[in-house]
């Protein structure tokens, strides 16, 4: 089934009640239950749009990152990509798929093979996706290089990862992501594995391949300081769900979701008077996914609930201002 | 000494031998610590501060080069003591640590309870039962529930993990504590909540901390004095209320201009170049390289300058 490109308004990828769920482990007959990592989660994103998901580990941001890249398949619910549905993709299709999608890993020296050089890493998606000329594939990884750059290119090209820095290796990982010149990057993380300074260097490098490619990138991070400099929308994931969307600057200045109040609130900016002064944290931490509580997850730990409302119904999306979704009966 | 000072570390250093030269990991390293105070001890990866710690609780790998300087604790230099001495009156009775990753540092076929009640058997001869009561004032201290006594390390999350840690640490009542990356692993919410745990403590016990980070923006939730280390060596020490406003090596402002904050409008900022190798260090200032401020006298080695409560290893406040 392929759906009429003119509906998708534009849109890159479109993310329709996806659900995720893992079997346990089956003793005998019957179901044993089971893990709900993605539950009902709803984005669209436009070509060439840079968003955050942000949420703790464990609240399935990595499943549903995982799933975007056609890596998990969805138990229910559907991904289209360019008026696609992935679905309904075979397997040379799906394989042309990720080729227009990249990825780029958390801790680059685990992603890169440690017996491969910068050349081979980077010329084996060429050859797996039937580049066949030697030169075009020459030239093509030299582009990439300097595109992160990394110059001089010859001196890089016969390094091994262990030879690299790390903030080298992950402009390697992120070559890697770009040289199919895909139209979106998931990036898991990219510089938690990073020192500060290096960082913020990498974090400007991803902005500035956006800009310049018309790239769409999702971001997924536990971090909310550093999303904010690098995407347009910030989602807020909390156990499974997508809890509050919203452009930048509304999200910071009009949180309404209790959870992204408390995330807010616990992320510090180097003050000093930050150690006078204890946080005001939500106690508990976030539930089991395999019997999520009833109503609204976020209720036994929620300063805010409404008693006889919250731990009974499941919140649907409210849109209290235009563009900004939140899942909370605060806002019915 | 004044009565406040708790630990005095003077002209430490701490090289490991390797098959390329020999590492310097911790290099003519100053520093004080006061009763009940915080220090925090930043600094990037590779920069020595984990080695520090270390050389302070001398807990050291085998392939040592050089281990020298004064470690005062109190009145008594504690370099002078044997390595049982040490074991038997410093390390965990006076002071104690919490190791990086420290959720996956606890023992996992032990008994969370068992694992915090050990120190006092080991060190203070305390029978099973005291010590096992004493693992229980110090769950409630950290705020794990007593049923957790009989769990092993993997039935708990993380955040709990650490709590843990952080009271086998504490179970023998210790004047100092060694704070090694203690959330770097943990959730934004978790974080908070240790760190307010942490400050709670700090009031209650009169502990004082040192608190080894490279996280810069979690660093000022605890931190009364701020210590920035590059490549094996202390840059600038100050109250964290003047190093956070104002920082004054070239080192430390980069560092503190490449954390992106949440409030504020400044865009984040990188330091370009990477810090040098900890073997065969040269002469001279060792960020010059990648110094904006660089000047000829930066070929030399700049002497500690220290006005007051500050003090920083740069040629321009000469």
């Amino acid at each position: 089934m392929s759906m009429d490109t003119s509906s998708m308004n534009g849109k890159l990828l479109k993310v329709e009640d996806l659900r995720v769920w893992f079997e346990l482990r089956r003793w005998g007959f019957g179901r044993a239950g089971y893990v709900r990592a993605v539950d009902g989660v709803n984005f669209t994103l436009e070509a060439g749009e840079a968003i955050g998901i942000v949420g703790e580990s464990g609240c399935g941001k990595t499943t549903l990152m995982k799933t975007i890249l056609g890596l998990n398949t969805p138990t229910d619910g559907s991904i289209w990509f360019q008026g696609q549905d992935l679905s309904d993709k075979g397997r040379r299709e799906t394989r042309d798929y990720r080729a227009m999608v990249g990825f780029v890993q958390q801790d680059p020296y685990g992603a890169l093979a440690p017996f491969m050089n910068v050349n081979r890493t980077l010329e084996e998606p060429l050859i797996v996706n039937g580049v066949r000329d030697r030169n075009v594939r020459k030239q093509r990884i030299h582009d990439v290089m300097k595109e992160v750059k990394m110059e001089p290119v010859e001196e890089f090209l016969p390094k091994f990862p262990h030879m690299l820095s790390g903030g080298q290796q992950q402009r390697i990982v992120i070559a890697r992501s770009m040289i199919l010149e895909p139209k979106l990057i998931v990036a898991d993380e990219p510089v938690s594995m990073l020192d500060a300074s290096v960082r913020v260097e990498i974090l400007k490098l991803l902005r500035g391949l956006q800009d310049s490619h018309h790239l769409a990138v999702i971001y997924v991070t536990h971090d909310l300081s550093t999303v904010r400099y690098f995407s347009e929308r910030i989602f807020v994931m909390y156990a499974a769900k997508l809890v509050e969307k919203a452009t930048v600057d509304e999200l910071l200045n009009n949180f309404m979701h209790p959870y992204t109040e408390a995330l807010l609130a616990a992320t510090s900016d180097p003050d000093a008077e930050n150690a006078l002064i204890m946080k005001d944290v939500p106690p508990g931490e976030p539930p089991s996914l395999i019997e999520p509580p009833p109503g609204c997850r976020f209720h036994p730990r929620c300063p805010k609930l409404i008693e006889g409302l919250c731990e009974v119904k499941e919140p649907p999306d409210f849109e209290p201002v235009p563009g900004h979704q939140v899942a909370c009966w605060l806002y019915q | 000494m004044t009565d406040a000072s708790l630990l005095r570390v003077e002209d430490l250093n701490l090289y490991f031998r390797t098959t390329h030269g020999d590492v310097q990991a911790v290099d003519h390293v100053d520093l004080e610590l006061n009763r009940t105070e915080a220090i925090v001890i930043l600094g990037e990866s590779g920069c020595g501060k984990t080695s520090l710690a270390r050389a302070i609780l001398r807990l050291l790998p085998r392939n040592v080069a050089k281990y020298e300087g004064k470690v005062h604790l109190g009145d008594t230099d504690v370099m002078t003591l044997s390595d049982e001495e040490f074991r038997r009156q410093v390390r965990w009775v006076k002071m104690s640590m919490v190791p990086q990753a420290a959720m996956n540092a606890l023992n996992p076929v032990l008994r969370v309870g068992d694992q915090v009640a050990e120190p006092m058997m080991v060190h203070f001869a305390a029978k099973k039962q005291d010590a096992l009561e004493q693992a229980s004032t110090m769950f409630q201290r950290v705020g794990v529930p007593l049923g957790f006594l009989n769990r092993y390390a993997f039935e708990l999350s993380g955040g709990m993990r650490q709590r843990i840690a952080i009271a086998m640490a504490l179970t023998t009542v210790p004047s100092l504590v060694i704070l090694d990356e203690p959330t770097s692993a943990l959730d934004v919410l978790t974080q908070a909540n240790i760190f307010n745990l942490l400050k709670r403590i700090k009031q209650e016990m009169e502990i004082s901390y040192i608190l080894i980070t490279h996280d810069i923006a979690t660093s000022s939730e605890l931190a009364n004095r701020v210590a920035v280390m590059y490549a094996g060596q202390i840059v600038e020490v100050d109250d964290a209320s003047h190093f956070f406003a104002n920082p004054r090596h070239p080192y430390a402002q980069k560092l503190l201009a490449s954390v992106p904050r949440l409030r504020g409008d400044e865009e984040p900022e990188f330091i370009s170049g990477k810090p040098p190798s900890l073997i065969g260090l040269g002469e001279g200032c060792r960020f010059a390289p990648r110094c904006p401020k660089r000047f000829d006298q930066c070929d030399q080695d700049p002497p500690m300058l220290t006005t007051g409560r500050r003090s920083v290893k740069c040629w321009l406040y000469a």
